[in-house]
């Protein structure tokens, strides 16, 4: 039995400790999400309902079953007539499903498109059992016509809708790519956010030099993508609110207490859980005790924000000054 | 008793009784009848409980003869059971029709009256198929309409369980079949009133058991055959009455009162006609019309049509009559007359002579043919066999509804007399394949006969082509009853869906003065009478029509609606034709919409709605201007420079004139000529691709993938280029194969292709500049000039010489695609999987192959008229091609063989004897001529050329022979080909004996693994996991394995290939293949529009599926194993992604996980166990042949 308290608060719930595995494919299936509690996990993120997908799978499914209906006497169609679950049904059913095979908190995650999509999903969730929602917004500013406030809006606003029509605690996932980002969270807060969680990690793409085409290449996180909401948390941390999460590169207990000294509630985890197994958590948990213990920490509560921008003795680094600091260390 | 209102076809109001009162369906598809068995499955996996409040049984068979086999098993059990069927079906069921019907067995066939291919298959209505079985034993029973399909399917059923006599229920194919009209539902307690519970327990009561063991089936001797064969008659005296019992039961019930022969008519008739089925609707038509004017006719309704019951008919027959004329919808050539003539005909004068016969005069009795193949049958045709009554030497054995000018058996018509009522709305709806037009007609006339009082009719037709087809909706409704079984030829409302058939189609000489016609078109409202071809703006001018205008193509583009402007058009068709308050209609289709996507997913019915109400805003009115003008013409159907038999009648057939080419001009016996596809020139692409030359680094994929050979390559030396067209482009020849000077074309037919975009997809050359264009890309056909001058362009290119074929590597992808496609422009679907294989077989061995088509997608796309996409070369040799049947193709090839090796036998033989004239040099090189590759048959050919020039100057008894028999000297190559119906199910046994065989023939399974042509039934090539109709949960076994099954054999080369994973492979086994002396069997992967997938990318599924392991490509040949090399190749790697990852690329399998989400996790499991097993099992055979078999 430890001594050291790595209990933590996030999003209005009191978890044993920060370890949280972000919204993957991993939970598609109850063994991993079991397998994720037995390894210690405090809560779970489910993977993300798209409304877009729905919407797509909807549009696809009847392109491919009523194209060619009715072009020739001998075949008016070519599939047997049936009806679907094309909603939400199945992630509902899944996120069911989990919330009665373990006992920590599921907080569910959703993407949608439409101003609809988002309030009716959201209530869906909320009716399947999750504790909490996040909302994750995966979104790429791609529009010429669309200006960093109009983004900044749409977040706004999707965030106040959904609030409006759920009981149950919202966190917000957001990208890194926006411009005022203190500002911007501070905005959400004052929205009600319950949390924050940094950052939203987009695909990014690659180039097949041989085929000449663009390719989707799935680079997951290492140690290193913590760096970003590794400042980020640190400068926001005491000044909202708002919980923060952080996810992206969290790989080692020695990546969580940074994150946590910084100030993050809780960290999400996704790449390690991915290379090294469901049962990393373990690993992560006994290795947090162990630094703990060896440096005399009591509780996570006793480091948590420590190094912030607030805390540090010298908040210039966390900021631009920094860079040319790190410039210079290269000479 | 309040009944429900229903607006159906024939087939569900049949199929709705049918699975009340069954427990067990036996099912095998075939048209017109498959709906009937699809919507028996359907109920059942949506696990709906029939009267009895159990789930029937529904069991696809491989066979017709299959179903009849499980029908009579389950009825000898005791079960209620039924089938469905038609045409060549019923021929297949004729077996066990007999013991069934000897036996005594009570059951009800319901068949959907089909022509039997004679001198050429045809899918439509007639009554040469049931009229095939009335020797059987068993009772018939025929309905004249949807509402009769109901209720004779109740009263057969009842009938058969009272009389023990079995029931064969039938009505006309498509007319009522596929007919949508607004009946009275029958009810549960309709058909618990008339089925006897005592009757059905008698009926188990019969069943073997061996709880009270007897026996059945015995085999007689001549002492008692004939007597038990006696024994029957009892029963079929019977019959007549148990059947009128029931019907005035019925008649009782819902007040349709039915008579084993109907009589309707002036009651002192001197002239009655006599017929069965639809055609007694528009014969009452006329009938009514012909009273009303004072003559004295009369018509009698056939229902009962075996056991003929001669007292019946004799009973309502008018005492008055003077003349009968019996009509038959079938031919029975070199018979006295057709069956239901010589029925009537004994009917009277053995009651003549018997002395009963109660009619004043003994009448003239004729007969004639009317109908066959769902020819018009209207009013004016009936109305020309009254008239021709009135006549002293009035025709017999006639025909009526064509031209026959060589026997002149045809009695004319007037075919501008119209009798239809004219408070009857009769539209016309013209869309094009796949745009939604047929669909949201149905809806319309479901809206317009559930929502309205009105009556209502829709019929549907289709042209023979599965890309860019023309479907035309009638559609008629109104306050009376309709009766009209015909087509509309006076229409008040005409739409045209698509523009482009404007120019091809006079759709407005179809329509009446003050008509409305509705056109979707991409043209300004301001501008579009004038951009209209002058006949048509001359004929709105004349007639007054109202013209509407609308752009649905915007509308469905900004709605999401891609190219289906069904809810658009039919919004507007409710909007001009007032036949509800707008806001009402608009409702009312939305209603309709939900109902019919609802299960579709919200964001189906969003897009409907938005389409809806975006239409209103764009439809208009367009002011009629006093005068023509503007110089566009209607187009010809076909070249003047075609030849004579396509400009005289194919031309006619694609104008939709063909009802009125005679007799005289067609062939006698089916044989038509090659190359007419390439004569009507459809213009069906949206977009073509086009050759960016120097991007090209030709390698001809392009050309190995095209379906339609519409795209092709050419080399040729430059000193060919003589008269170039101006945009006609060439560049060198990358390699030096062909010449120094060789130059390379890549041409595309813009005219004849269908714009799939399968060759762009396949491109591997990418512009440097901007990497999304390729060697060839997708533009508009709209394009200012682009058709007319690659029109030119193709013609020029036809016209540069052939490549030498005796210099092709055919080995090589490349290669190969210079070898001319002896078939091309087949009315095959776009993006088709199956074509590519069949174009190259005609390049690599068509001038010297014999081709044996099973009945299916292949034999549409490649046979049916008017147009057939087999050619021929420079030279006058192309493949000669056939189909027999569904069932007999492998045999029907075998035949090929046998005769062609008798006459190469035989010829070479006769050589022998004539070598002395001939000479002994010319002789040997002949008899020992080495004929593996091109130059040799090329040798062979020119030493054929050298012997019959000697020949002719040689007598003797069999010169003359040899000279015609001499071309089987040279090679010739036999392919049997077909789906995988016709290879995993119905042809197999025939396909396994010809296997084993040892004969030299290729079998071609273009393996789409389901029944294609009739619209997606499960073979037995379906895979488990993937939904078909049959196994709309799931197919829960796995496919079979036919390759593996052939490749036990030892003596077989067998090949597996998919071209879209490997086009070397794939062509390295149809080369492998033909030059194996012996039997071989090429199992292809054809993509196809069954398997719910983007046709345009599909060869990336033929790629996932051999990555998955799913479709392992292999060799196998047995040559192999004398030289001391493992006969089995693998050609494909080891599988590197799940089998999900390729099977939820295609809606077949993902829709499971929409509809059965936990049976696909299930049976997708077990679908990847299958690929893991097979893969580990193919290793072994490749590792060591000989122990792997042993380890089978």
């Amino acid at each position: 039995m430890s001594n050291v308290d790595l209990s933590t608060h996030y999003l209005g719930m009191n978890l044993k400790n920060p370890i949280i595995p972000s919204a993957s494919p991993l939970t598609r299936d109850i063994g991993n999400v079991k397998k994720m509690e037995d390894a210690g996990a405090s809560a779970i993120v489910m993977y993300s309902l798209f409304e877009e997908q729905i919407t797509h799978e909807a549009l696809e499914l009847y392109h491919h079953t009523s194209y060619h209906e009715d072009t020739h006497a001998e075949a008016l169609t070519y599939f047997p007539e049936q009806s679907y679950n094309l909603g939400p049904e199945e992630y509902l059913e899944h996120l069911h499903n989990i919330k009665k095979s373990v006992n920590i908190p599921v907080i569910g995650s959703l993407n949608g498109c439409t101003d609809g999509g988002w309030t009716k999903y959201a209530k869906l969730i909320e009716e399947a059992g999750a504790d909490a929602l996040e909302l994750n917004m995966y979104m790429l500013a791609t529009d010429f016509n669309t200006t960093s406030e109009d983004i900044e809006n749409i977040y706004v606003e999707t965030l106040r809708s959904v609030k409006a029509n759920i009981g149950i605690p919202v966190a917000m996932k957001i990208s890194p790519y926006i411009s005022a980002l203190g500002h911007f969270a501070k905005r959400l807060d004052n929205e009600g956010v319950d949390g924050l969680v940094l950052f939203n990690r987009f695909y990014q793409p690659d180039i097949d030099l041989e085929n000449l085409e663009v390719v989707p290449n799935v680079l997951l996180s290492n140690s290193q993508s913590m760096r970003l909401p590794l400042r980020w948390i640190a400068i926001l941390y005491g000044r909202i609110n708002a919980s923060l999460a952080a996810t992206s590169g969290v790989n080692t207990a020695e990546d969580v207490l940074k994150l946590t000294m910084t100030g993050a509630a809780v960290t999400q985890i996704f790449a390690a859980l991915h290379k090294y197994g469901i049962d990393h958590i373990k690993t992560i948990l006994a290795d947090m005790e162990k630094w703990m213990t060896e440096h005399e920490y009591e509780s996570l509560k006793m480091m948590r924000g420590s190094m912030s921008h607030k805390s540090v003795a010298n908040p210039g680094a966390f900021e631009r000054a920094n860079y040319m600091k790190a410039l210079n260390s290269f000479k | 008793m309040e009944r429900k209102k229903v607006t159906i076809d024939g087939n569900e109001a049949t199929a709705y009784v049918a699975y009340n009162l069954n427990e067990v369906c036996a099912i095998y598809p075939i048209t017109p009848s498959s709906n009937m068995g699809e919507l028996c499955d359907e109920w059942a996996s949506q696990n709906k409980p029939n009267m009895w409040g159990m789930i029937p049984t529904v069991q696809e068979m491989q066979s017709e003869g299959g179903a009849a086999g499980a029908v009579h098993g389950a009825l000898q059990n005791g079960a209620l059971t039924t089938t469905f069927t038609a045409s060549q079906g019923l021929l297949l069921m004729i077996p066990n029709m007999y013991k069934i019907a000897g036996e005594l067995t009570s059951t009800v066939f319901h068949v959907t009256a089909r022509s039997i291919a004679a001198q050429g298959l045809s899918i439509f209505g007639d009554h040469s198929d049931v009229m095939a079985i009335r020797q059987t034993g068993f009772a018939m029973l025929a309905s004249a309409s949807v509402q009769e399909a109901m209720d004779m399917a109740l009263i057969a059923q009842a009938s058969t369980l009272e009389s023990r006599i079995p029931f064969l229920h039938f009505f006309d194919g498509f007319r009522t079949s596929h007919e949508v009209m607004k009946i009275e539902q029958l009810t549960y307690e309709d058909m618990k009133a008339m089925i006897s519970e005592e009757l059905i327990l008698e009926h188990r009561k019969r069943a073997l058991t061996p709880d009270n063991p007897f026996i059945r089936g015995t085999a007689q001797n001549p002492d008692v055959y004939f007597q038990a064969r006696e024994t029957v008659n009892k029963y079929y005296d019977k019959c007549p009455a148990i059947v009128q019992k029931h019907m005035d039961k019925f008649g009782e019930l819902t007040g349709r009162k039915y008579r084993l022969f109907d009589y309707y008519g002036h009651p002192e008739a001197e002239r009655v006609i006599v017929l069965m089925g639809s055609g007694n609707e528009p014969a009452k038509e006329i009938t009514d019309w012909l009273i009303a004017k004072g003559e004295k006719v009369g018509l009698i309704t056939v229902r009962l049509y075996r056991p003929f019951s001669l007292e019946h008919l004799l009973e309502v027959i008018p005492t008055t009559v003077e003349k009968i004329s019996v009509l038959d919808r079938t031919k029975e050539p070199g018979a006295g007359g057709e069956p239901l003539y010589l029925d009537v005909v004994n009917a009277i004068t053995e009651s003549y002579s018997n002395g009963t016969l109660k009619l004043k005069k003994f009448p003239k009795i004729t007969g004639g043919r009317y109908g066959l193949s769902s020819k018009e049958f209207t009013p004016t045709m009936i109305k020309a066999v009254y008239d021709e009554l009135k006549k002293d030497n009035s025709k017999n054995h006639f025909t009526i509804g064509i031209i026959d000018d060589v026997t002149n058996t045809s009695l004319d018509f007037d075919a501008a007399l119209s009798v239809e009522d004219p408070q009857t709305f009769r539209g016309m709806f013209y869309g094009l394949g796949a745009d939604g037009t047929v669909g949201a007609n149905k809806n319309s006339i479901k809206i317009i006969g559930e929502e309205t009082d009105n009556f209502a009719q829709g019929y549907f037709v289709y042209d023979s082509k599965k890309s860019g087809s023309m479907t035309t909706s009638h559609l008629r409704f109104g306050p009376k009853p309709i009766r009209s079984t015909y087509l509309i030829t006076k229409a008040n409302f005409i739409a045209c869906h698509q523009p482009s058939f404007l120019d091809r189609i006079d759709m407005l000489a179809n329509a009446e003065e003050g008509a409305t016609f509705l056109l979707n078109t991409l043209i300004p409202k301001e501008q579009i009478f004038n951009e209209l071809p002058k006949k048509v703006q001359q004929t709105i001018i004349d007639k007054k029509i109202k013209f509407y205008v609308i752009d649905a193509y915007k509308v469905a583009k900004e709605t999401g609606m891609g190219m289906r402007i069904n809810s658009i058009m039919q919004t507007c068709f409710f909007a001009i034709s007032n036949i509800l308050p707008r806001e009402e209609a608009i409702a009312k289709i939305k209603k309709s919409i939900e109902k019919t996507y609802g299960k579709k997913g919200e964001a189906v019915v969003k897009m409907n709605f938005d389409s809806v109400d975006k239409t209103l805003a764009n439809l208009f009115e367009v002011e009629i201007p006093k005068n023509t003008s503007g110089e566009l013409k209607m187009r010809d159907a076909v070249s003047a420079k075609a030849p004579e038999f396509v400009r005289n009648v194919t031309s006619m057939m694609i104008e939709g004139k063909g009802d009125l080419i005679p007799v005289s001009m067609l062939p006698d016996d089916g044989t038509y000529p090659s190359a007419t596809a390439m004569w009507e020139k459809r213009n069906i692409a949206l977009e073509v691709p086009v050759w960016d030359m120097p991007v090209c680094i030709q390698c001809n994929k392009c050309a190995i993938v095209c379906p339609h050979a519409a795209i092709r390559p050419k080399v040729y030396d430059a000193k060919e280029l003589i008269n170039v067209p101006e945009t006609f482009k060439y560049t060198k020849y990358k390699g030096k194969e062909y010449g120094e000077s060789a130059q390379y074309s890549l041409q595309v037919a813009v005219e004849d292709c269908t714009g799939c975009g399968i060759c762009v997809e396949v491109c591997p050359a990418k512009n440097k500049q901007e990497t999304r264009f390729k060697a060839i890309n997708m533009v508009s056909n709209e394009t200012e000039g682009l058709r007319e001058k690659e029109a030119v362009n193709f013609d020029y290119f036809l016209n540069l010489p052939e490549v030498d074929r005796t210099k092709v590597n055919t080995s090589a992808v490349k290669d190969s695609q210079f070898l001319q496609p002896l078939f091309e422009f087949s009315g095959a679907c776009l993006g088709c999987g199956e074509t590519p294989y069949v174009k190259l077989v005609s390049q690599l061995f068509g001038d010297r192959a014999i081709i044996a088509n099973a009945t299916g997608c292949s034999s549409i796309y490649g046979g049916n008229l008017p147009t057939t996409p087999w050619t021929k070369n420079k030279d006058g040799r192309g493949p000669a091609w056939s189909n027999s049947l569904f069932e007999d193709n492998a045999e029907f090839g075998l035949g090929y063989r046998l005769a062609v090796d008798k006459h190469k036998e035989q010829a070479e033989f006769m050589l022998k004897k004539f070598a002395p004239e001939i000479g002994e040099k010319l002789t040997d090189e002949i008899l020992n001529a080495n004929q593996d590759d091109e130059l040799g048959i090329f040798n062979q050919r020119a030493r054929v050329q050298d012997l019959k020039k000697k020949l002719k100057n040689v007598k003797g008894d069999g010169a003359r022979s040899l000279e015609w028999l001499s071309d089987y000297l040279v090679k010739k190559s036999v392919w049997i080909m077909g789906g995988d119906g016709w290879a995993y199910d119905i042809g197999f046994g025939g396909l396994d004996h010809v296997l084993l065989s040892g004969k030299n023939v290729n079998l071609l399974v273009l393996d789409t693994e389901v029944y294609s042509n009739t619209g997606g039934q499960t073979s037995k090539s379906t895979p488990r996991a993937a939904v078909a109709k049959f196994s709309a949960a799931g197919k829960t076994t796995a496919k079979k394995d036919l390759g593996l099954l052939a490749v036990s054999y030892g003596n077989v080369y067998v090949a597996r290939v998919a071209l879209g994973a490997s086009d070397s492979q794939t062509l390295k086994a149809f080369t492998e293949a033909e030059k194996y002396d012996g039997p071989s069997l090429i199992i292809a992967y054809s993509h196809c529009i069954a398997h719910g997938i983007t046709m345009r990318t599909a060869n990336q599924n033929q790629k996932a599926a051999v990555e998955s392991g799913y479709w392992p490509l292999f060799r196998f040949n047995p040559e192999l194993i004398e030289q001391g090399e493992t006969p089995f190749k693998l050609d494909s790697k080891p599988p590197k992604i799940k089998l999900a990852d390729y099977a939820y690329m295609e809606t077949r399998y993902k829709m499971l996980t929409k509809s059965h989400p936990e049976q696909a996790k299930i049976l997708m499991g077990q679908a990847q166990e299958d690929v893991n097993k097979r893969w580990k099992m193919y290793e072994d055979l490749t590792a060591d042949y000989q122990k792997a078999f042993v380890k089978i």
